[in-house]
């Protein structure tokens, strides 16, 4: 059977190559650029489904301007500069009018300068460290202001907390946002003695030392948080750490921005109870949009047991907007696309309307919430209204001038509000 | 009796129903009524609920406060009355909240989970410790002095010291004189006093002691007093500093025996046998894996689980190492290279078996209870039960391979054959049956770390890679076919990296000491400990 689809999938890739002209003019063609092998394959094949689901929904509608959409799904195997490989093959080969992909950062600035040279359209659905902007990409899931600095917030004023632990994975996202959450801090009137930060390697497994330095910093009579920005399975033995050490939620409270959903799903939740999460979604928030996303999702991966997630959410928005745009354009052509794209609305799934800004951020609401012994999340906050995503931090002296407005007033990705340049990207 | 009301419930819903009401009269009529308010499940409510009922009721609202602190509350949806589900296992037991009766169990759709939040949960530990201070467990007692500790009221105060006249249990007794000496430091009328008190204090470690003294020693107080507590706070972190370096060469022992039980089995295999063997690591995530089936073949007996695992764990390694061995690295004999591109082969090979098998998720292995928690010294010094464990059967395994390497037939034959092979063969040894067995023993042994390792850290399919590295790293420090060479080896690394940590991070400790590594191996090629004689030349 394997073999046949196989087989059948090798002919109609032949006779598109043949045809590739008349073929294109019927449909609209959609890349995925999410890893399906490799470390990332945990966390991004779920988004690749998340995207084939939605395209299967839109044909469904009747597709688009009256074509139907085509899914192109490439694996960039969790290997970097693979993923600019694919996305020049996408573009060039393909020609593929849109790409929903990529997680980690470093992927996404791999993938950059391709999209920039070729005037592609990409949909990045993952949270993130800020600090860019391009023409050629949409930023769907949260910048620092949509996630850290609410979570700080929340902290400093409902928990009372006056000392902070920042712990993170040591790559691009956890040193960015920290220096972003230092910053603030300090602005805050933290001093440096209350900030303790420790990065740790991809995948670290011996947490003794550093559990015992946070139990130690916590003890010192304030009220004490950790702030956390690591990254993949290396949770779980941090967090299994702080259980055996007697550290329960209501001494030490982790909030993380990186554990959702599905890194629950395959964990023993027990000792994770009372930690938080921030996010500007959960599974567990009830509203109409949601039970019907989650029922349509564990109807077409045909799992009930299958969870759902932020980035899912992002992915969702996203493809809604840019179906929208696609609409209100008449064209799929990017630049016709991206003009439209700014001021789109959609649902969340969370209630409220989501907004795509002229700096190609979201406005989203924040939730946070507190792990379950089931490994959903209970939403203890949320802000009153939506946040605007911030492209650039306006806690960090390089970036505080800069804003990104991609409508025909400046059409900069970093528009110096003081010197009334743009500085690079055009 | 307990049979009957368990029928009685089952098939008359309403004799339930009635039992409840008449509950519900014996408690006052405001505390019925703001249970059943719990019910709506706002959560800013229920800290104002929570609080009004604890102001009014006494111990007998106990259960309540414990059911919902371990997230344990439900409520029936028709009836809003209160129920507990307690999950063990996969069964869950449904009781009646207050009188803990039994009763029949309720489908999941009926029942809604009563919600609470950090607040919440901080809030009912303390006044659950208040309400425990006149347990009859003295345990008990210890725990909810010792959590009240930190938040003092003139009210705790009077109760502890009206308490502490008839108690009878040294430990709690000297717990509470402690709460009562910390009170006397802040608010005795006399300096004196103060300082006597603070002399007092100095012995002790708690870390609610050490806020007392600092914040005493910052704020404006009688010159005597900021003195004394100055005095006090000097010892106290003297001697917190010395538990400090020794909890430091326990986590460097704890992370040396990881290594340890990580690098023993490819010490037979490289370090006897001379086989390059890049599997290694997936026989230890082949033992991590088997625990997981295991767990999951029983999982009413988890806290039995991992004797079960260990031995299984080695069969399974042991005969995939066996296999390689007769099917592919018995042919490879003398020829390195060619092995070490085998080996790495078949690792991967048996890593996309196992993520074809069990999916490319990790897999969840619960650690029994007798495995979780601390061994507490003293307030600032603790012992993680786990990694106590693993380093104490780190160094069984050890002492055991050694025994089987000395003192059995088999291990006299392993060492002949890997003295000088030709020579073994002459004597009558069957050599390639002596292989067979000894890459199954390095692999059975590292199957067994496996089982440890599923304690630690995450079961995936790239767990083994995780320690590949560290393992020759180890062998090769220690001296290739040396045991003891091994055991030295991983300790002194481990204590070396969890010395370095500190100061240098988790990143730059492990790179110092690779870079340290490699110019030993520079100075000293053959390890701590070389073979000598002839037969390594």
């Amino acid at each position: 059977m394997k073999i046949k689809q196989l087989l059948s999938t090798l002919a109609l890739s032949v006779s598109c190559a043949i045809c590739a002209s008349a073929i294109a003019a019927d449909t609209i063609k959609v890349g995925v650029l999410h890893s399906l092998s490799g470390t990332m394959a945990i966390s991004e094949t779920t988004l690749k489904d998340t995207v084939l689901m939605m395209v299967e929904e839109q044909n469904n509608k009747g597709g688009l301007l009256g074509k139907q959409l085509e899914a192109v799904v490439v694996d960039p195997a969790s290997n970097w500069p693979l993923f600019a490989e694919k996305t020049r093959e996408l573009l060039t080969q393909e020609k593929v009018d849109v790409i929903f992909g990529s997680w980690t950062s470093v992927s996404r600035k791999s993938v950059l300068p391709v999209i920039e040279e070729l005037n592609g359209l990409m949909f990045y659905p993952v949270q993130y460290e800020g600090e860019e902007s391009s023409k050629n990409i949409f930023y769907t899931g949260a910048a620092p202001n949509q996630q850290a600095i609410p979570a700080v917030d929340y902290l400093m004023n409902d928990l009372e907390v006056t000392r902070w632990v920042l712990a993170g994975t040591d790559y691009v996202y956890p040193r960015t946002t920290n220096k972003i959450l230092v910053a603030y801090l300090k602005s805050k009137g933290v001093s440096d003695a209350d900030i303790m930060i420790n990065y740790t390697p991809f995948g670290h497994s011996d947490w003794q030392s550093i559990v015992s330095d946070i139990k130690k910093f916590g003890s010192e009579g304030k009220k004490t948080a950790v702030v956390s920005t690591i990254n993949g399975d290396a949770n779980v033995p941090f967090y299994k750490e702080l259980g055996n050490q007697g550290i329960s939620a209501q001494d030490i409270p982790v909030v993380a921005f990186s554990v959702g959903e599905e890194e629950l799903s395959g964990i023993d939740t027990n000792p994770l109870v009372g930690h938080l999460a921030a996010w500007n979604y959960f599974q567990s928030v009830e509203s109409d949009e949601n039970s019907a996303f989650i029922a349509k999702w564990k109807a077409f991966i045909g799992d009930d047991k299958r969870v759902t997630n932020d980035p899912m959410e992002a992915t969702y928005i996203g493809f809604n907007m840019w179906a929208q745009a696609v609409t209100a354009a008449g064209t799929t052509a990017v630049d016709a696309v991206e003009q439209a794209m700014l001021g789109q609305t959609t649902a969340n799934l969370t209630g409220g309307i989501a907004t795509m800004n002229n700096n190609h951020h979201l406005s989203k609401p924040v939730l946070i919430g507190e792990i379950q012994d089931d490994g959903q999340f209970e939403v203890v906050w949320s802000t009153d209204s939506v946040v605007a995503g911030d492209a650039w931090s306006d806690f960090l002296p390089g970036s505080k001038d800069l804003i990104a407005d991609w409508s025909s007033k400046t059409q900069c990705g970093n528009y110096n509000t003081v010197t009334k340049l743009c500085s690079g990207q055009k | 009796m307990k049979h009957f009301f368990v029928i009685c419930c089952a098939v008359l819903g309403l004799f339930a129903c009635e039992l409840q009401a008449q509950q519900q009269t014996t408690l006052a009529s405001d505390t019925a009524e703001q249970l059943q308010q719990l019910t709506n499940n706002k959560l800013k409510q229920s800290m104002q609920l929570l609080q009004s009922i604890a102001s009014r009721e006494g111990t007998n609202m106990l259960p309540l406060y414990q059911a919902l602190l371990k997230g344990q509350l439900y409520y029936i949806k028709h009836s809003t009355q209160m129920i507990s589900v307690r999950k063990s296992g996969s069964e869950k037991h449904y009781s009646e909240l207050f009188s803990g009766a039994a009763i029949a169990a309720l489908p999941a759709n009926e029942i809604k989970k009563v919600r609470v939040n950090n607040k919440i949960r901080g809030f009912l530990r303390q006044h659950i410790s208040k309400l425990k201070l006149s347990a009859k467990d003295p345990q008990a007692r210890l725990a909810a002095l010792q959590s009240l500790l930190g938040s003092l009221t003139p009210e705790t105060i009077s109760n502890i010291a009206q308490l502490r006249l008839s108690e009878n249990n040294l430990q709690v007794q000297q717990l509470m004189d402690l709460a009562l000496t910390i009170d006397r430091a802040i608010n005795a009328s006399l300096a004196i006093e103060q300082v006597s008190a603070i002399k007092l204090l100095q012995e002790s470690l708690e870390p609610q002691v050490r806020n007392t003294l600092t914040s005493l020693n910052s704020t404006k107080t009688h010159p005597s007093v900021q003195k004394a507590a100055q005095q006090a706070l000097l010892k106290i972190e003297q001697s917190i500093e010395f538990y400090g370096y020794l909890e430091q060469l326990f986590f460097g022992l704890s992370l040396g025996s990881v290594l340890l039980l990580a690098a023993i089995g490819l010490a037979i295999t490289f370090g006897m046998m001379g086989v390059i063997n890049m599997a290694h690591g997936e026989m230890i995530m082949i033992g991590a894996y088997t625990t997981y089936v295991v767990q999951l073949l029983m999982p009413n007996l988890l806290e039995y689980s991992l004797w079960v695992a260990i031995p299984l764990a080695f069969i399974v390694s042991g005969s995939v190492g066996i296999l390689i061995e007769r099917c592919v690295i018995r042919f490879l004999h003398g020829r390195p290279l060619e092995t070490l591109l085998a080996t790495f082969g078949i690792s991967l090979i048996l890593q996309q078996l196992v993520r074809s098998i069990f999916s490319p998720l990790n897999r969840q292995v619960a650690s029994p209870q007798w495995m979780s928690g601390s061994w507490e010294i003293n307030p600032v010094f603790s012992l993680t039960l786990n990694r106590l464990y693993i380093l104490a059967f780190a160094l069984l395994v050890f002492f055991a391979l050694l025994f089987i390497l000395k003192k059995t037939s088999l291990g006299l034959n392993v060492r002949a054959v890997s003295q000088n092979r030709d020579m073994a063969k002459a004597m009558g040894i069957r050599t390639g049956w002596v292989d067979a067995m000894t890459f199954g023993l390095g692999s059975g042994i590292a199957g067994i770390a496996g089982v440890a390792l599923s304690q630690l850290t995450n079961v995936g399919p790239n767990l083994g890679q995780a320690y590949i590295i560290d393992s020759f790293m180890v062998v090769v420090f220690g001296g290739v076919g040396n045991l003891f060479g091994t055991l030295v080896a991983a300790f002194s690394l481990g204590i070396a990296n969890k010395l370095l940590e500190p100061s240098t991070g988790a990143v730059l400790a492990s790179i110092f000491v690779l870079v340290f590594i490699i110019l030993f191996i520079q100075k000293r090629p053959k390890g701590l400990f070389p073979q000598k004689g002839r037969a390594t030349e």
